[in-house]
């Protein structure tokens, strides 16, 4: 089963654990309505939309609302260190948190006492606690952008607000700073790196890259980035291997993208709603159903 | 004996992150001041608001300012600051415990596309309508008050909309506050 982690901004919201379904460009949790626009909600319609391609598995949600001042973050790990079931999930997904590496650490403490421990992705602000408490290579995927990679590549930047202007002018090539973020244990086992070329990378070196189909639009669209970690979640779910994953899932965003004709102002749920179509032609493409 | 491993471990564990407690951890910032009275006015203060503060001696790197500063979550430095600031008890100086030396991104960068134009800061990106001046998208980051702040800024006019330096709550906000302000200097009169 694939579990996500995250937030909705909603600070009336609450706590909320279950399954998720999405009709009509909103999410349904426990009689609960969520928009999908960005964040944490884009990443589990692209997920859900990737496992309608598979029949329809189950994704289930731990969220929180929260619009930044973190109580809604702090009650949601705390939910999961104290109260929570983990067992039966194949896949688990940490996305929009409030980065707090005190409770990142306890969180990760009990992911470590299960019995069969779940391929753990982490992307957005519990990617940034990952890295800041030193615990980046417990991870099985991470999934930066550029901005997002310079800050794992530069060793003493608290937060991608920090990051020294060296390290992040886009002058440094996507290798040099993958190497840099593997050189100081800031990684993941495998990174997907988005951009103008999206990278499947690990400490070797690049596995994959995906340079089309290519609209330079989609850098502008809020959500593309979380629906990439949704779709390459989804597929690591249902057993694939994670670096095929992520080229099959950087293939398929391109193409949602592709199929939703983008401009710097189209939505996110406009290019969720082409999810399927997408996966199902990279997945046959590739003759991996 | 597994069990007995399992308990040790968990013990371990809770004393290892209560030991952190008692250092500086990675992900706090310090503020410093001038005089001892203005830290124990801040921290009164911040308290009071429900904030995880401490007063602690400042380390070596630190030059200025007096011999006791407040630890604080440094992702949430937007909102402290402010707060401070409305009570004229601001900081002299906000500095990341990794490295005092490290400075907020200066660093924009801008792209193009014709009838829009897009700045990215640091992790954060937001796009405007050339003619209109309407902000279309805001994208990037990890805290949670992005999509919330997306979704109040997203469709409105870049003068008009609410700044992301003054509802935001975390580095995220600011690094949004700070590429809306680019976008300010570069599209605006």
């Amino acid at each position: 089963m694939l579990a996500i982690v995250g937030t909705v901004p909603d600070n009336d919201f609450g706590l909320a654990e279950g399954r998720v379904a999405l009709e009509t460009d909103h999410l349904h949790m426990n009689g609960r309505t969520i928009p999908v626009n960005r964040g944490t909600p884009a990443l589990l319609g692209a997920a859900i939309q990737t496992l309608a391609v598979f029949g329809h598995a189950p994704v289930f949600g731990f969220l929180a609302g929260d619009t930044g001042k973190g109580r809604g973050s702090r009650n949601l790990y705390e939910h999961l260190v104290d109260n929570v079931s983990l067992s039966g999930i194949h896949t688990l997904v940490f996305h929009y948190l409030q980065p707090d590496t005190d409770w990142h650490n306890r969180v990760l403490f009990r992911l470590q006492d299960l019995e069969t421990a779940p391929i753990l992705i982490a992307d957005a602000g519990f990617m940034y606690a990952a890295k800041m408490s030193g615990a980046a290579p417990s991870y099985d995927l991470f999934t930066p952008d550029a901005g997002e990679l310079a800050f794992l590549a530069d060793e003493t930047a608290p937060h991608p607000f920090y990051t020294r202007g060296f390290i992040l002018h886009t002058d440094n090539p996507v290798t040099e700073l993958v190497d840099r973020a593997y050189a100081h244990d800031n990684a993941a086992r495998y990174l997907l790196v988005k951009g103008a070329v999206d990278y499947v990378m690990n400490r070797q070196g690049e596995l994959f890259r995906v340079e089309g189909p290519s609209h330079e639009a989609m850098e502008a669209i809020g959500g593309t980035g979380d629906t990439l970690t949704g779709i390459v979640s989804a597929l690591i779910s249902t057993g694939m291997a994670i670096p095929e994953a992520g080229f099959a899932a950087a293939k398929a965003n391109r193409m949602a993208g592709q199929y939703a004709s983008p401009t710097p102002a189209t939505g996110i749920d406009e290019i969720i709603r082409h999810i399927p179509r997408a996966v199902e032609t990279v997945l046959n493409q590739k003759r991996y159903l | 004996m597994a069990l007995l491993f399992k308990f040790l471990k968990k013990a371990r564990d809770k004393q290892a992150a209560q030991r952190d407690r008692n250092t500086f951890q990675t992900d706090h910032g310090i503020l410093v001041f001038e005089h001892t009275s203005e830290v124990i006015q801040a921290e009164r203060r911040l308290k009071q608001s429900g904030w995880d503060v401490r007063v602690m001696g400042p380390p070596p790197e630190i030059q200025t300012g007096c011999d006791l500063v407040i630890v604080f979550p440094l992702i949430e430095q937007l909102e402290i600051v402010r707060l401070l600031a409305a009570n004229n008890n601001e900081p002299l100086q906000v500095v990341p415990v990794t490295d005092p030396l490290l400075e907020p991104v200066s660093l924009f960068q801008t792209k193009d596309f014709g009838d829009y134009l897009m700045i990215r800061a640091a992790n954060m990106k937001i796009t405007v309508d050339k003619q209109t001046r309407i902000i279309v998208n805001i994208s990037g980051g990890g805290c949670p008050d992005v999509p919330w702040l997306a979704g109040v800024m997203v469709g409105q006019q870049l003068d008009a909309a609410p700044d992301p330096l003054e509802i935001g709550h975390t580095l995220c906000g600011y690094a949004l506050g700070l590429a809306c302000k680019e976008m300010k200097r570069q599209c605006l009169p």
